[in-house]
């Protein structure tokens, strides 16, 4: 997928102007983040953040054996039957699947959601060599549909109301108009089992990888990554190496704090669990199954200082309770991940030159860091990706210059002082309806306040002495 | 609140960080400070030498400029037995970002890492600090009030009940809820100004917010968030104000005590 997120300002304009999609983005992420609190701490505030902190560790504990659990993992679905491969690239990855699609003769591929296939475009180089490719996450569905990206990694349609669904449906698809929403669900639902069961091969991603059993774990509430894994003869699962959880002790745990964080449920409706293809003994499941673990991007993440990035399990959470995803929506992030832990992977995945407005994208208000069920510290992580930006000199010149001259103002109490009452000099008791420059974004929304006629530190002198 | 396992500022000089904007804009907040302090039977003094603690840099990723503002501040602050600030951001600053900003300079490491210990923001100080609940105070007037909680305070010192407690305890006050009080008003320091549209767009949900609040007076206890959602105010021509809550507390003092 391309990266835009250069455009974020711009395109947050015009998310802005779009009154139907924030009406959307507002309620469903406010919902969310609702039943989020209630479910998360059920058991008392003290439980609910145990069992974050639980979590937090058994994903660092992982990461700091990420190799080696790798190739545990490798070992485990090799013993069990299915193939291992491994995909430094977006590119290596598509290449990948092709090779499998020509090996088994595949004409038609189902997928359940998967957000590392929206990373490498996979679906585009499918259907460039004639393969057809369904969604079947009825989000994404709608998604593919509609020729649209997702702006959510839980939630993809969150910007689109049930009406431009219907439209849809009925537009592409020839559904009865309804406005039941059921029933839109049911009609999806026949058109999609159709696909099912003609389907060569099912491509899923993977919430976790148990390296101990060697196993992909999914979790879903519409059942179709199970008819994805058990109805084609070819199940692959396309998994960033960032997945891997040690022991099914550790999955337990994490499994308890995702659906909490994700949708505010206790528990998923459907959790899938595959070790391998079908064995001669077992009635179902696929003859095949691929495992490829994903780079693109990763192993720097890794090796830098913001490792604990890649201790997300990508519950969306983050984005439920960011005033800024609320406000914009997902797609003015410009790539797969928005909200707070896109705005910290985006650059770091893509280069932080194809992303600089991204770890400005935030008002720091910490709602991310206090919500993540890995405690991950993305303030923290935004903050260095701008001093970042900074040390690499991606920052505007104007911004360079003015706070080299408030550091140098803010060096000196005298120089401070002077500036304070030039200030006062300059916008007296009627302050300015418009600021110049780049303060012009101050004042096209708020009043400037009034400096005051004597500052503190010279009341002070005159009541105090020195 | 949450951290503190700190030495007790009881009975200890409180040296007064008024922040670069109350300085500048809002003495009077500095002096409710003074005055609340002074009444509890506080030592309080003013360094003439303090600026701003960095914090507008250091958010904006200006590393090298900010611990140049930081120095100036732990200079002007080398004698302070205990720090007061009456905003939760600065507070943050330089409690949990002096460590970090300078964990690679031997010669201000520790010095930032003390300064940071005996800093407390105002509330703070007095509930959690000197474990007063009740300051004895009546307003001259009754009057209802609601609390927006801003960020930092909030998320990173874990300041909310401190407020609310020594409000709550001042005779004459009615305290009401504000629809999502603690939603980000949009401020976030240059982001206001970087991302104005977005950050406009959530000031207007927080104004939305007030103006439906039963209370004219939402307090706060950060003059930079109050600053921005007063401008909004203002511009909307809302007769509704955001005041820190120091001012209001101060108001309440018995006349002969006021300065």
């Amino acid at each position: 997928m391309n990266v835009t997120s250069n455009d974020f300002i711009p395109m947050a304009q015009i998310a802005l102007m779009d009154d139907e999609m924030r009406v959307s983005v507002n309620q469903a992420t406010t919902t969310a983040y609702n039943k989020r609190l209630n479910v998360m701490f059920e058991a008392g505030i003290e439980h609910g953040e145990a069992l974050r902190q639980q979590a937090a560790h058994a994903k660092r504990r992982a990461l700091s054996q990420l190799p080696e659990l790798l190739e545990q993992a490798e070992a485990n679905f090799k013993a069990n039957g299915a193939e291992v491969l491994w995909a430094v690239t977006g590119d290596e990855v598509n290449q990948l699947v092709m090779d499998i699609v020509r090996r088994h003769e595949v004409r038609s591929v189902v997928k359940s959601k998967s957000m590392v296939s929206e990373e490498i475009g996979l679906n585009h180089i499918l259907e460039a060599n004639g393969i057809e490719v369904v969604e079947t996450d009825l989000g994404e569905y709608i998604v593919q549909l509609d020729h649209d990206t997702p702006s959510h990694i839980v939630t993809p349609v969150i910007h689109k109301s049930k009406a431009e669904i219907r439209d849809l449906f009925i537009r592409e698809l020839d559904m009865p108009p309804t406005d039941d929403t059921s029933e839109m669900a049911q009609f999806a639902r026949r058109v999609l089992r159709e696909k099912f069961l003609h389907a060569d091969m099912g491509i899923t991603g993977g919430n976790f990888i148990i390296a101990e059993t060697g196993t992909v774990c999914i979790v879903t509430n519409e059942g179709n990554g199970r008819m994805v894994t058990s109805l084609p003869r070819v199940h692959v699962a396309i998994v960033g190496i960032e997945k891997i959880v040690e022991t099914f002790e550790d999955y337990a745990t994490l499994t308890q704090v995702l659906p909490r964080s994700a949708t505010g449920q206790t528990i998923t409706v459907y959790t899938h669990m595959y070790n391998g293809p079908r064995k001669t003994s077992e009635s179902d499941g696929p003859e095949y199954m691929y495992v490829i673990f994903v780079d693109n991007g990763r192993s720097d993440i890794y090796a830098s200082k913001y490792a604990e990035a890649l201790t997300c399990i990508r519950c969306g959470a983050c984005m439920n309770a960011c005033p800024v995803y609320r406000t914009t929506g997902g797609h003015a992030y410009g790539w797969v991940y928005p909200g707070p832990i896109g705005a910290v992977i985006t650059p770091l995945l893509n280069g932080l030159g194809n992303a600089k407005p991204l770890p400005h994208a935030s008002s720091l208000c910490g709602s991310c860091k206090q919500v993540c069920p890995v405690d991950i510290d993305l303030p923290r992580m935004l903050l260095d990706l701008r001093s970042d930006l900074y040390q690499e000199g991606k920052t505007e010149a104007h911004w360079i210059l003015g706070l080299k001259l408030w550091a140098i103002g803010n060096q000196s109490p005298l120089l401070f002082e002077i500036g304070g009452r030039l200030a006062r000099y300059i916008t007296g008791d009627h302050p300015p309806k418009n600021l110049p420059g780049p303060l012009s974004g101050w004042s096209k929304y708020r009043d400037f306040p009034r400096f005051a006629k004597k500052s503190f530190r010279q009341q002070w002198r005159e009541r105090r002495g020195k | 609140m949450i951290d503190d396992q700190r030495e007790s500022p009881v009975g200890k000089r409180v040296s007064l960080f008024v922040t670069c904007m109350v300085d500048m804009l809002y003495p009077e907040t500095g002096w409710a400070v003074v005055d609340i302090l002074e009444y509890l039977g506080v030592q309080v003094d003013f360094p003439m030498r303090q600026t701003c603690c960095g914090q507008p840099g250091y958010n904006a990723g200006h590393r090298p400029e900010a611990r140049r503002v930081a120095i100036q501040f732990l200079r002007a602050f080398k004698d302070a037995e205990v720090i007061v600030v009456p905003s939760g951001s600065c507070g943050t600053m330089i409690r949990h970002e002096y460590p970090s900003l300078f964990a690679d300079n031997s010669r201000w490491r520790s010095e930032a890492e003390r300064i940071g210990s005996i800093t407390w923001e105002f509330t703070e100080l007095i509930v959690d600090g000197l474990g007063i609940k009740d300051l004895q105070l009546r307003l001259p007037y009754p009057h209802s009030f609601a609390f927006h909680d801003a960020c930092h305070g909030l998320r990173v010192l874990g300041l909310s009940l401190e407020g609310r407690t020594l409000l709550g305890n001042v005779e004459n006050v009615s305290i009401e809820t504000l629809a999502e009080a603690d939603v980000c008003c949009g401020f976030g320091g240059l982001f206001s100004v970087k991302m104005a549209d977005v950050s406009g767009a959530m000031l207007d949900r927080k104004i939305k917010n007030i103006n439906s609040c039963p209370a004219q007076i939402i307090l706060c206890g950060d003059v930079s968030c109050m600053t921005h959602m007063n401008g909004g105010l203002s511009r909307q021509n809302s007769a509704k104000r955001v005041r820190h809550i120091a001012e209001v507390l101060a108001e309440g003092l018995p006349k002969e005590s006021n300065q």
